[in-house]
C-alpha cells in the first residue's frame, strides 16, 4: 500500500536531506490560526506536521505543550475540530502528511472504527497515541491497518532491544525515537547516547527514524541530524504561539532556521 | 481464588486496568511488576513488612463495636474498623510501609508521591524519613489550601511539597506531575502511588499491601461477632481502603460489599466525584476504568468536600467488581458526609476523616433498614483532625 508518509521520506532521502517534522496543538490559540501556521510551516520547509490533539491530562508533555493543550481546550477545540481542520488544510495542500498525536481517551471517545473512517476522509495520514503501547493497541491497530493509516510508535532510551524489535514490527510510517528520558521540551539531549541507540535500531528496521523531545534550535537540531532520518520540533513552536507576538512570522523564522540545518 | 486470576498477566481486571503509558515508562513498570512478584514471595521481605505493620503502624487495628450509634440508628449492629488509629492516622501507611521496602529492594534513592488530602503524602514522607530517603510530594494547589495542616506535617518530616498549578489543581493533576517526574528520573526514583489506581502493577500492589485490613476483619469478626459480617462499607475515591477491606471477602459471596463515592453537590448536579455512579469507561493515568469525562473524552472537574475523594477516576478492580455485580457502589453527598462526620464524633467520640464520613453517611441510611441480628462493618479509613479547618470554614467559623 502506498503511504504519503513513506513517499515523503523516500523523496527526502533521494534529495539527500533530513525530514523536518513540526508539532503544534490543534486549536492553539484557535483553529483559524492553527490552519495558517500549518501552511506557513509547509512554505518554510516542514515536511510532515504532527497535530497535537488537545487533552485535559497530557501526561507526557512538558510545561510548554501542556499550556498549548490548555489554550486549545479553552476555545473548546476537540478531536472532531482537528479532523475538520485537516479537511480544510487539504483543500489547498494534498501532499504534506499529517499525523495526529494525542492521548487515547480522546480517540476512544469517538471509537477506533469511527475515528479511522473520519481520519481517512479528512486526509489524516498517521496516528501517534502517546499512551498506547503495542500491548494496549489491538483495536486501534486493526482499524488503522484496514484504513491504511500509519501507526507511528515511540521507542525510548529505556526500551530494551527485544521490545524495540517488537515495537518496530508493529509500526509503520516512521519510528519516533524519544531522545531523552523525560517529557517534551526536556533540555538534556545527549547526542552520543542517541546515536548509539539509533544505530542499533537501524540494524533491524527499515522504517525511517525521527528524533524528538528537546530539539529547539539550530544547535540541538544539528547535533542529532546526521544520526537519523528526521527530527521533530514541538515545544519551541508551542512556546512561540504562547508568547503570541507576531506568531506567523516567528514560526516561519524558526521553521526556516531548523530547515536550513537539515539541508 | 481470585488472587491468582486478578489481575491477569496484562494487569487486567476484566476489561479494566492495563498499562496505558508512554513507552519510556513501560520498561520501568515491567521491572516493578517483576520485582514485586519476587519480593511478595520472599520470606525476609514478608517478615519485615509484618514487623513494620505490627511495631511501626500499630496493627492490628481494633474492630470496635459502636454501641451507642447502633442504638441510635436502631437496626444492624455497627462495627468500626479503626484504621484511623494507625500511625499517621489513616490506612495509607499500610501501603507506604510496603512500597518503601520494595523501593529499597530495587535500590532506588529518591521517593516521589502524589497526594490529595495529604494523608498519602504524610504516609510517604513518614516512611521516607524512617528509611532516610529523599522524598518529594506533588500536591494540587487547591488541595494545599484545603489541607495546610498535612502540608506542614510533610515538611516537618523532611519532604519537599511541590504545588501543582496545572489543570484543576487537585489530585489528578498531582498524579500527572508525579508521572512526569518519574519519567524524567526513572533510573533512581521510585514512585509510590497512593491508591489502587494507575498503570499495572500499582492497582495490585496497593491492594495487596492494604489487604491486611480485610484479613484482620475476617479473624476479628469470628472472635467478636462469631460469624461473618453481613455488609462491609467503605468510601471510594481511588478506592484503596475499600479494596483493602473488600479483597479478602470477594470469594465470600455471603458478604455484601458496598463502596460509597463522593456525591459532591448531588449526583444530579454533575458536580461530584462518583465515576462508578455517573461516569463512563475511558483511559486516564495509565488505566482503563470509569471516569468523569465529557463527550469529547476530556476529563471534567470533580467536586467533593473531601480532597481525598476529589478524583475523576477509580481503581480498575472496583470497575470490574461493579460490572460483575460483586460490589455495589452508591454515593453520599457533601451535606450527608458533614452530618455523618458530626454524628459519629458526638455519639462515639470518634472523629472520622471527611473521606471516611461518606461511608459513615451510608451506614446511617442502611443500618436502620436491617434487622438487629445483622452486622455492618465500616472502614474508618482515617481520622478527621486534618479536616477541622474545612469543617469550621463551612460553618463560617474562623479558627
Amino acid at each position: 500500500m502506498t503511504s504519503k508518509i513513506k513517499d515523503t521520506f523516500s523523496e527526502i532521502k533521494a534529495e539527500n536531506r533530513k525530514a523536518l517534522i513540526t508539532y503544534i496543538v490543534s486549536g492553539d490559540p484557535d483553529l483559524e490560526t492553527t490552519l495558517e501556521i500549518m501552511h506557513t510551516m509547509v512554505e518554510e520547509g516542514a515536511d510532515i506536521i504532527e497535530l497535537g490533539i488537545p487533552f485535559s491530562d497530557p501526561m507526557a508533555e512538558g510545561i510548554s505543550i501542556q499550556k498549548g493543550h490548555e489554550r486549545a481546550l479553552k476555545t473548546g477545540a476537540s478531536l472532531i475540530d482537528a479532523l475538520q481542520l485537516v479537511n480544510q488544510f487539504r483543500s489547498s495542500n494534498k501532499k504534506t502528511p499529517i499525523v495526529f498525536m494525542g492521548y487515547m481517551n480522546t480517540f476512544e471517545s469517538l471509537g477506533a472504527q469511527a475515528f479511522m473512517a473520519k481520519a481517512v476522509s479528512a486526509g489524516v495520514d498517521g496516528i501517534l497515541i502517546v499512551d498506547m503501547p503495542p500491548e494496549e493497541s489491538s483495536n486501534f491497530s486493526d482499524h488503522a491497518i484496514k484504513n491504511n493509516i500509519d501507526i507511528i510508535r515511540l521507542i525510548a532510551p529505556t526500551t530494551s532491544l527485544d521490545r524495540a524489535k517488537k515495537i518496530s514490527s508493529q509500526s509503520s510510517g516512521y519510528i519516533y525515537y524519544i531522545s531523552v528520558k523525560g517529557i517534551t521540551g526536556a533540555s538534556n539531549i545527549d547526542a552520543d547516547d542517541v546515536k548509539n541507540k539509533v544505530e542499533v535500531l537501524q540494524t533491524f528496521t527499515d522504517l525511517p527514524i525521527a528524533i524528538g523531545f528537546g530539539i529547539k534550535d539550530a544547535i540541538s537540531a544539528s547535533s542529532v541530524k546526521d544520526i537519523a532520518d528526521g527530527i521533530v520540533a514541538g515545544s519551541v513552536f508551542v512556546d512561540l504561539i504562547g508568547e503570541g507576538n507576531d506568531v506567523l512570522n516567528m514560526v516561519a523564522k524558526k521553521t526556516k532556521e531548523l530547515k536550513e540545518v537539515l539541508g | 481464588m481470585s488472587e491468582e486470576i486478578m489481575p491477569d498477566k496484562n494487569g487486567r481486571f476484566g476489561v479494566y486496568g492495563g498499562r496505558y503509558v508512554a513507552e519510556t515508562l513501560v520498561p520501568a513498570l515491567e521491572e516493578l511488576a517483576e520485582q514485586y512478584e519476587f519480593i511478595k514471595k520472599d520470606k525476609n521481605f514478608l517478615k519485615e513488612f509484618r514487623d513494620d505493620l505490627s511495631h511501626y503502624v500499630g496493627r492490628p487495628s481494633p474492630l470496635y463495636f459502636a454501641k451507642r450509634w447502633t442504638e441510635l440508628l436502631g437496626g444492624a449492629k455497627i462495627f468500626l474498623k479503626r484504621e484511623d488509629l494507625n500511625h499517621t492516622g489513616a490506612h495509607k501507611i499500610n501501603n507506604t510501609v510496603g512500597q518503601i521496602l520494595l523501593a529499597k529492594h530495587m535500590g532506588k534513592k529518591r521517593i516521589i508521591a502524589e497526594t490529595g488530602a495529604g494523608q498519602h503524602g504524610v504516609a510517604t514522607a513518614t516512611v521516607a524519613a524512617r528509611h532516610g530517603l529523599e522524598c518529594l510530594v506533588y500536591m494540587g494547589e487547591e488541595d494545599i489550601k484545603r489541607q495546610s495542616l498535612n502540608v506542614f506535617r510533610m515538611k516537618l518530616l523532611g519532604a519537599e511539597v511541590v504545588g501543582v498549578s496545572s489543570g484543576t489543581r487537585t489530585l489528578k493533576d498531582a498524579m500527572n506531575e508525579a508521572m512526569r517526574d518519574w519519567v524524567t528520573n526513572v533510573d533512581d526514583t521510585y514512585y509510590i502511588i497512593g491508591s489502587v489506581a494507575g498503570p499495572h502493577p500499582y492497582p495490585q500492589i496497593v491492594r495487596d499491601f492494604n489487604a491486611v485490613v480485610g484479613e484482620e476483619v475476617i479473624e476479628q469478626s469470628q472472635i467478636q461477632i462469631g460469624k461473618d459480617p453481613d455488609v462491609l462499607i467503605a468510601c471510594v475515591g481511588g478506592g484503596s481502603n475499600a479494596m483493602g477491606l473488600f479483597y479478602p471477602f470477594i470469594e465470600n459471596k455471603n458478604v455484601r460489599l458496598i463502596g460509597v463515592e463522593a456525591g459532591g453537590l448531588g449526583l444530579s448536579t454533575g458536580k461530584h466525584a462518583a465515576p462508578l455512579n455517573d461516569g463512563k469507561e475511558g483511559i486516564l493515568h495509565g488505566m482503563r476504568t470509569y471516569l468523569m469525562q465529557d463527550d469529547a473524552g476530556q476529563i471534567i472537574e470533580t467536586h467533593s468536600v473531601s480532597a481525598g475523594l476529589d478524583y475523576p477516576g477509580v481503581g480498575p478492580e472496583h470497575a470490574w467488581l461493579k460490572d460483575i455485580g460483586r460490589a455495589e457502589y452508591v454515593a453520599a453527598d457533601d451535606e450527608e458526609a458533614l452530618e455523618a462526620f458530626k454524628e459519629l464524633t458526638k455519639v462515639e467520640g470518634i472523629m472520622p476523616a471527611l473521606e471516611t464520613a461518606h461511608g459513615i453517611a451510608y451506614v446511617k441510611k442502611i443500618a436502620p433498614t436491617m434487622p438487629k441480628e445483622q452486622t455492618i462493618i465500616v472502614n474508618v479509613s482515617g481520622r478527621g483532625d486534618k479536616d477541622i479547618n474545612t469543617v469550621a470554614s463551612i460553618e463560617g467559623i474562623e479558627l
